[in-house]
């Protein structure tokens, strides 16, 4: 599962980043997580407000930090 | 009227904690209020407690029904309107789409590379900082609904007329190459329900407070200072209502400076109480808050100068005028 985390620099930005990798670690999955910093490749995505997570290419979330529970179905489901 | 006017003082402007602040320092303190420290410290303490509470209510409100236009819907809102129509809802939406400085870049590209005219995304950008419903209600509060409302249309006439100058003047080309896209208005709608609406409202409370809580407190500190301190003869020579260098004054002070609305709302009351003219008063508030040297150097990554220029041209005259319009009809204001 490649996980990717859209934003250029913003705190709620890096707040999420960390919130992916602690879900990752309390669910016990695998995943590649990476940032995306670069404007033309967020807009890539069709995405105008960050945060964004995107899954797999497929965009989640856009414009806010989800609380823990969502992020944890979020990120079960696309194990799924 | 009446049960209404009593909501209004109470729940607005919050005359119980006035009265209960003014125990505290008589009682407690042992300060009459008329004195200069005793008024300063009942300014200081009422003040940041109203603004708190008034700020963490309204932002949960407002996030909430924010939370149903993201900056993707509001595109595709404006995008069905041409001409005079899109600049409004342009503006309009700029007052409820959740915005901060940080993601006017990916908005400006967003907007532009969907294909609305540049002019409509800063009627947009203009608005989106100078008025939103939180900042109303606050100057409801503080001064009165009619400044309030008032204020509203000053700032969307400013957004609407600005991004109309600045379609009609084909501006188009002075804008960076990569922010052309291939012009489609697609986006990923995600799905939120109550739950995820209402955490992202504390969410944006917690936010919001932390980001601009510094800006309240100096404002405040300043407005006590202003209140107490500061001799009227001085405010008056500078920003006195029969000057008519004041607007200019407020304006060119006002437009380097970046603070947010709401640590503003205090040096106004302070102003406005020492006999400083309303409209000056207004120009100061939109000087700071729709212009700022961050916000210039964040869009200069994506406008070229003369776009800027233009840009920065028109909102400073549109403030000055509004400045002076606002202060020949004051006496219908207050």
């Amino acid at each position: 599962m490649k996980i990717e985390v859209l934003g250029s620099g913003c705190a709620r930005c890096n707040q999420l980043e960390k919130d992916v990798i602690n879900a990752l670690a309390e669910l016990d999955i695998a995943a590649d997580v990476s940032k995306v910093k670069d404007i033309s490749k967020i807009m890539a995505y069709k995405v105008m407000s960050t945060p964004a997570l995107v899954i797999d290419g497929q965009v989640k979330i856009a414009g806010r930090v989800p609380s823990k529970k969502e992020l944890h179905n979020i990120i079960k489901e696309a194990t799924e | 009227m009446g049960f209404f006017q009593w909501l209004n003082d109470q729940l607005l402007k919050m005359e119980w904690l006035s009265d209960l602040i003014r125990n505290l320092v008589e009682n407690v303190f042992g300060l009459d209020i008329t004195t200069r420290l005793g008024g300063s410290i009942h300014f200081f303490i009422y003040d940041v407690i109203k603004i708190f509470i008034l700020l963490a209510v309204l932002i949960f409100t407002i996030s909430y029904i924010q939370s149903f236009f993201p900056p993707e819907r509001t595109r595709a809102i404006i995008g069905k309107y041409k001409g005079f129509w899109a600049n409004l809802f342009g503006a309009l939406l700029g007052t409820i789409t959740p915005f901060c400085s940080c993601s006017s870049i990916p908005l400006f590209i967003g907007f532009t590379s969907a294909g609305l005219p540049i002019g409509v995304t800063f009627s947009f950008l203009i608005s989106s900082p100078l008025v939103d419903l939180a900042s109303v209600l606050l100057l409801a509060s503080i001064f009165n609904w009619k400044i309030a409302i008032a204020y509203v249309l000053a700032g969307l006439i400013l957004a609407v007329v600005s991004g109309t100058i600045i379609s009609k003047l084909k501006l188009e080309g002075y804008v960076q190459p990569f922010v052309y896209g291939d012009g489609s208005m697609e986006y990923v709608a995600e799905n939120m329900g109550t739950r995820e609406r209402l955490y992202f409202s504390k969410t944006q409370v917690m936010d919001i407070v932390g980001r601009v809580w510094i800006y309240i407190l100096i404002g405040v500190g300043i407005g006590a200072a202003i209140h107490n301190w500061v001799p009227q003869e001085i405010i008056s020579a500078v920003l006195g209502q029969d000057k008519w260098y004041s607007v200019l004054v407020a304006t060119i002070v006002g437009v380097p400076m970046y603070a947010d609305i709401f640590g503003t709302l205090p040096i106004a009351e302070a102003l406005v109480f020492k006999g400083v003219g309303i409209g000056t008063v207004l120009s100061f508030m939109m000087g700071v808050t729709a212009l700022s040297l961050p916000s210039l150097i964040l869009l200069s990554q994506v406008v070229k100068p003369r776009l800027l220029t233009v840009f920065f041209t028109l909102v400073t005259i549109g403030i000055i005028i509004m400045g002076y319009t606002f202060n020949a009809i004051s006496h219908f204001l207050i």
